[in-house]
């Protein structure tokens, strides 16, 4: 009861609340304005938070990617154009409802069922966060090993549409995790003489290369024409809600269910979360024929799967240290930097962090009411700012942060380096989400590889010797072998 | 631009055959089988395995897949030059900050992005100004980050 009251001095204290509400504009801002994400708002809120206080550093990140996920909703009603992926997979179905006079109720839904969704997923994460932390105490190498491959194999099947360009970019972002001193015999590998490398490669520059620079890359050479603003008065964006909730509460729960669950699955967040949902809500629908004329369930639905992702992501995240989605791989990088190592012990020593990051979901989602309220107001404005005065100075910035976070210049040439590597192998169809799950991950996987095989003296039975680690086990090679093994059942059945 | 899967499997075969040759190399811990060449050399390995599918794929892909397909963008002298800008104007700040300082690279660069992102020139000088001050303000007053004079040393203050 202590460490909640502390929490609460934590989160409420002045300084952070204004934080809170800076972040809060900063990611409404980034949302609303088409080619930059959630991601690259997390990407560049690191090199202000690295000279933060834990507590409202993680405040900032956190409000940021709420208010940008909502946010992206926006240009999609207005513009046709999603402000952020995630609202890509209902944003035909936000601009038909404009089409019909309907902006009020598309933008309502979205942010009132938004905050909904953040907050039901933030009560999955307070509910199963310390149940799964308490469950983690038993794990050895032998079970994060293996929960580690899960994670990864489960990344790779859900987000590309071929798993062996997954799995290329898995391993791109393994090879890259294994440069430098961090490994478990000490020794420098792939350093080639330079001071710089026996470091390993900077993972935030990475992360700013690849989700921020190579937006900006992709903002240069997009040939696309501007596209026009429906021009019309919004009236009140909360009338209506009330009947809607009536209306569909199995579509909310669902939702919300569904974004929570593959939040948490590592590597898809609130994007690939929406993108189900959609296809969920379509074909459990009563009236799927309406989808796609302007039909509000599909946004309902899915306008709080996103959100409910975003918390959801952070379960595995704090408990673990397996990132759920791009977001949180960076935040764990955020929460390495403040000394609050992701895991168990995040949970038993100094709770009132804990507690502290709970009451920013919830202050944050509820903060999401009224500044949503205040974007879609200002929507016409924000959406008038120009990219191409916008993008330069947005590069400037990447480059300034990067070189503040180890004061070099070497950080800013893996930065631009891995945007543009990033931005052809996505050209290409190679997915980013794996590769940086590779290279978060890369290091935890060998650690625990390593430490397993000197235990169990080079057996590799040994992986299976503990029954969790032997469950975890099954469930990993099931997953890697039985999906071909049933399409080849499934064919001969047929044939 | 698109590049065929097979091209993309031939770099990435030389990747992992380079790597795997490389960690031959590396120490042996005595007294144990497992050493820092185990983990590099078995992603290594996969990575082979992978490049060589891509091949194959790649390969059975053609004639309608082509080598290299040049994306639209490459026939907009515009947007070539927003790109050359954007590349040019980093590499200019890796290479130049330390010694001609932050304030002027900053700012020069800042121009020539402004200006083949296509926005007109008065008001591109007005943004570099104003925003390599405010950036520079921002993290070399505020966040105490050590933003290099150059040559513009003698007012440091």
């Amino acid at each position: 009861m202590h460490d909640v009251g502390l929490a609460f001095q934590l989160v409420f204290d002045p300084y952070n609340l204004w934080v809170m509400l800076a972040a809060s504009l900063f990611g409404l801002f980034v949302g609303a304005v088409p080619g930059l994400t959630a991601t690259m708002a997390t990407a560049l809120l690191v090199p202000v938070t690295f000279f933060m206080a834990p507590i409202p550093a993680i405040a900032a990140i956190v409000s940021a990617t709420a208010m940008a996920i909502f946010a992206g909703d926006v240009p999609g009603c207005l513009l046709r154009m999603p402000g952020t992926p995630a609202s890509a997979a209902y944003t035909d179905e936000a601009y038909a409802m404009t089409r019909k006079g309907q902006t009020e109720l598309a933008l309502g839904a979205g942010l009132v069922f938004s905050a909904i969704g953040g907050l039901f997923g933030t009560a999955v994460l307070i509910v199963s966060a310390p149940a799964l932390a308490d469950f983690a105490l038993r794990f050895s190498s032998f079970e994060y090993f293996w929960l580690v491959l899960l994670g990864l194999s489960c990344a790779i099947v859900i987000t590309s549409e071929r798993p062996l360009k997954g799995m290329v970019s898995l391993i791109l972002g393994l090879l890259v995790a294994c440069v430098g001193l961090g490994n478990p015999a000490g020794f420098p590998r792939f350093t080639f003489g330079s001071i710089e490398l026996m470091g390993g490669i900077g993972l935030i520059p990475m992360m700013i290369g690849m989700f921020a620079v190579s937006e900006i890359i992709r903002f240069a050479v997009d040939t696309s024409p501007q596209m026009l603003i429906v021009d019309q008065p919004i009236g009140n964006v909360f009338k209506g809600m009330w009947t809607l909730t009536k209306r569909y509460p199995l579509q909310i729960f669902r939702g919300n269910v569904v974004g929570t669950l593959v939040g948490a699955l590592p590597g898809a967040g609130a994007d690939i979360a929406a993108w189900m949902s959609y296809a969920i809500s379509k074909k459990f629908s009563k009236e799927p024929e309406k989808f796609g004329t302007g039909h509000v369930e599909g946004i309902v639905e899915s306008g709080s799967a996103n959100n409910s992702a975003l918390a959801g992501a952070w379960i595995p995240a704090l408990v673990f240290g397996i990132p759920g989605d791009s977001i949180t791989a960076i935040v764990i990088g955020v929460l390495y930097m403040k000394n609050m190592n992701p895991g168990p012990t995040l949970f038993t020593q100094n709770p009132q962090n804990i507690y502290a990051v709970y009451l920013l979901f919830i202050v944050a989602n509820i903060l999401m009411l009224p500044l949503g309220w205040l974007c879609i107001k200002a929507a016409k404005q924000i959406l008038r700012v120009p990219r191409n005065v916008l993008m330069p100075l947005i590069l400037l910035f990447c480059i300034v942060g990067t070189f503040a976070i180890n004061n070099t210049v070497f950080d800013v040439g893996v930065m631009l380096i891995a945007g543009l590597v990033a931005y052809v192998l996505e050209e290409n169809g190679f997915p980013s989400a794996p590769a940086i799950l590779g290279v978060v991950l890369g290091g935890m996987l060998e650690e625990n590889f390593i430490s397993s095989m000197i235990k169990s003296d080079g057996n590799l039975l040994g992986f299976f010797s503990r029954p969790i680690a032997a469950s975890l086990g099954v469930l990993t090679l099931s997953a890697w072998f039985l999906p071909p093994v049933i399409r080849r059942l499934r064919r001969l059945a047929g044939a | 631009m698109k590049i065929n899967d097979a091209v993309f499997g031939v770099v990435l075969l030389a990747l992992g055959v380079v790597v795997l040759w490389h960690v031959q190399s590396f120490p042996k811990i005595p007294g144990q089988n497992v050493g820092p060449a185990l983990f590099p050399g078995s992603i290594a390995a996969g990575l082979i395995v992978c490049a060589l599918l891509l091949i194959v794929s790649g390969l059975r892909s053609r004639p309608r897949v082509a080598w290299l397909e040049a994306p639209p963008w490459m026939h907009s002298p515009r947007h070539v030059a927003a790109f050359v800008a954007l590349v040019l104007s980093t590499i200019a700040y890796i290479l130049f900050s330390t010694s001609v300082g932050f304030l002027i690279v900053a700012s020069l660069g800042l121009f020539a992005m402004l200006v083949a992102f296509g926005v007109q020139r008065g008001m591109a000088v007005v943004v570099a100004v104003v925003g390599t001050i405010v950036i520079w303000y921002a993290f070399y007053k505020l966040l105490r980050v050590p933003l290099p004079w150059g040559v513009l040393e003698r007012f440091a203050f």
